[in-house]
């Protein structure tokens, strides 16, 4: 019972903070589920992350089904997905008439925009302990091209992050277990 | 106009599984499914409810399919639209997610997670950049670089909880507009005086 209200909690409050759909509560969940609760590791975090993206749909239910499962089984699913969706789906159809007259005004405008930096900072701390985790796991060399080739193949080339996703997780699968011998 | 539960649930699902890349990729075949295959709404009230959405926080898809099924079909057409939307999704993420995590000491599965944790430094990094710069844009250099070093500052040096961090900013967002127009005023006031 205590698990479900701490799911419940976590979801809630990463999801209540975030502006600007689900991606910029990534850092928050991961606040949440490696930093707080330690539902997860940083490794898990990343794993679930490249899933999660190699599949379609909105990324923050995907994330929240699979950190409850693993804490609490299909009860742990229902109360995270719940706690990720329910608050804001019903506040837009509650609210709908009396945000109606308030979508311009500069009270709201100026919240959306000044979430961004706290949000840009987190995923910077995000992206800094991923970068330093896959030096640890695969070596400098073979992380800095993996990321740099990647970082070509979505930028330049303009290939689909899935794509990119598949694409390492078949090198990883395929030739990586090799060099180590 | 068809307001039929199973064109609901169609489109929820169609929408769900076929949006690559989060929430906020998906708003163009919402838009698809709802103005133009089902003519549930016009253009201009998607365009307004989009708008409404995200001035809230939280997830951008769910916000969407929950109001299109709540005004097809009332309050259970907006839980049934939501369902449809994620169960596909949530079904494969826990199975394909578990099914990885039992096989994580077998050698090729272990170089499949190492081989793209990378890719997903450089993908948050992406990610960072694109919400750097929304802040520097909307906030100006001097401003924009001053916030991002407040919250380094509070979220990592000190360190507060992020939720503190962001409530902060939030409470100073209500009012930045007002003092930015205070401040530009004062300024036109000082140079119509010179």
């Amino acid at each position: 019972m205590m698990s479900l209200i701490s799911v419940f909690l976590g979801f809630f409050v990463a999801n209540i903070l975030g502006y600007g759909g689900g991606p910029s509560s990534i850092p928050l969940m991961y606040q949440e589920v490696v930093t707080h609760y330690q539902w997860l590791t940083n490794i898990d975090f990343s794993n679930m992350l490249a899933l999660g993206n190699a599949l379609p749909g909105p990324i923050s239910t995907k994330i929240a089904a699979y950190v409850g499962y693993n804490v609490s089984g299909v009860f742990g699913v229902i109360v995270a997905v719940v706690a990720t969706i329910a608050p804001s789906s019903i506040a837009l159809i509650l609210l709908l008439k009396l945000l109606q007259k308030h979508r311009q005004s500069s009270v709201v405008k100026g919240m959306t925009l000044l979430v961004q930096p706290v949000i840009a900072i987190m995923m910077i701390v995000l992206t800094w302990q991923m970068g330093r985790d896959s030096i640890h796991s695969l070596g400098p060399i073979q992380a800095i091209i993996i990321a740099a080739i990647s970082f070509l193949a979505m930028t330049k080339l303009k290939v689909h992050p899935a794509i990119v996703i598949i694409i390492a997780f078949i090198y990883g699968g395929l030739v990586v277990p090799h060099l180590h011998i | 106009m068809s307001h039929t539960y199973k064109d609901l649930v169609i489109a929820m699902v169609r929408t769900g599984i076929l949006g690559y890349g989060g929430g906020p990729s998906v708003m163009p075949l919402f838009r698809h499914e709802a103005v133009n295959r089902y003519h549930w709404l016009e253009d201009e009230e998607f365009g307004e409810v989009l708008a409404l959405a995200n001035a809230l926080p939280g997830p951008i898809a769910t916000k969407i399919a929950g109001y299109l099924g709540y005004r097809t079909k009332g309050s259970l057409g907006a839980a049934v639209a939501i369902i449809a939307h994620i169960l596909p999704t949530c079904l494969a993420m826990i199975a394909l997610a578990s099914l990885i995590s039992v096989l994580k000491s077998s050698p090729f599965i272990e170089g499949m997670i190492a081989a793209v944790l990378p890719v997903i430094a450089v993908m948050l990094g992406q990610m960072a950049y694109k919400f750097g710069s929304k802040a520097v844009k909307g906030l100006g250099w001097v401003l924009g670089f001053a916030t991002f070093i407040i919250a380094f500052v509070m979220l990592q040096i000190i360190p507060v909880h992020p939720a503190i961090v962001i409530i902060l900013f939030l409470a100073y967002g209500t009012v930045h507009y007002k003092l930015k127009n205070k401040i530009n005023k004062h300024h036109d006031r000082d140079r119509e005086a010179i």
